[in-house]
């Protein structure tokens, strides 16, 4: 994905109404009357959410129906939680031997805390 | 133990500047907070998988400086280095940090590190703010180029990770 599009992926992802509607689609795709129902937002506020979303590619939304349904659309997203998931995983293999090391530590400070 | 699920490392971008780490380690706070900061200890357990930490200084005051080199299994090495802003023993740490790499333009961004006493054990706070959301995404993308395709699972993992830094 170019530079730009991820940009436009995390700046749409930084809201959080953005955010909730996203995992509200997450469990299945509704219409922008539904997903302004649990916000106590006006529709064209929603829609303009809405558009934030599809222009960075997180959602589509169908032509088939009147209604239009949204729903989420998994590429985007999936590359945002590839990059934290690998820097998670790399900081917890050092956390991890830390951990270790801690113990280390703790045994080392009862023993000269014995001594004393 | 209860306590052992607290100790998972949960990564947050609370906004488009930022990436937060918050980690439980089972150890008193005065004891992570050398673990952290004293180059005998970090050099014990610094750095990713397979790596070794071939240069180790820090001069722990206000004004002083620190650097790691990171050596690899294939002999490639990544320098990071910065500058001490604020000390409190033993419960917060600030400094400017700068990845070494003149193809990436140095890239220099802002920890602040926080230990929060849970009476035996520790809750480790660090907060990397970077200068552009470009390099902040930059940073969060090194290394990556060795993983292979992640699930759709994690998706819902990432939600509910972004969900927690909005509260």
């Amino acid at each position: 994905m170019a530079t730009d599009a991820l940009s436009a992926t995390f700046s749409a992802l930084a809201d959080p109404t953005r955010r909730a509607i996203l995992a509200r689609l997450a469990s299945g795709q509704a219409s922008v009357t539904e997903l302004a129902g649990p916000f106590d937002m006006s529709l064209p506020a929603v829609s303009k959410h809405l558009k934030v979303l599809q222009k960075a590619g997180l959602i589509a939304r169908g032509r088939e129906a009147q209604w239009r349904p949204c729903r989420i659309e998994a590429g985007p997203l999936k590359e945002v939680a590839g990059w934290v998931e690998r820097y998670r995983s790399c900081w917890e293999e050092s956390f991890s031997r830390l951990d270790d090391y801690l113990e280390e530590m703790k045994w080392k400070e009862k023993k000269h805390g014995r001594k004393k | 133990m209860a306590a052992k699920s607290n100790s998972a490392l949960v990564v947050t971008l609370p906004s488009d500047l930022e990436i937060v780490m918050t980690r439980e380690f089972d150890a008193p706070r005065h004891l992570v907070f050398e673990a952290l900061t004293k180059p005998e200890h970090v050099s014990r357990w610094w750095g990713c998988r397979s790596s070794t930490l071939s240069v180790c200084e820090i001069d722990f005051r206000v004004g002083g400086s620190w650097r790691y080199v990171m050596r690899m299994a294939d002999g490639g090495e990544f320098a990071f280095s910065g500058v001490f802003h604020e000390i409190a023993v033993p419960e917060r740490m600030v400094c400017t940090e700068r990845y070494e790499e003149p193809k990436f333009g140095n890239p220099e961004w802002v920890t602040t590190l926080t230990l929060e006493d849970l009476g035996g054990r520790t809750r480790m706070i660090s907060r990397v703010l970077h200068k552009s959301v470009e390099a902040r995404n930059g940073h969060l993308q090194s290394g990556m180029e060795k993983g292979a395709g992640e699930t759709f699972d994690r998706l819902a993992e990432l939600l509910a990770s972004l969900a927690q830094a909005a509260v």
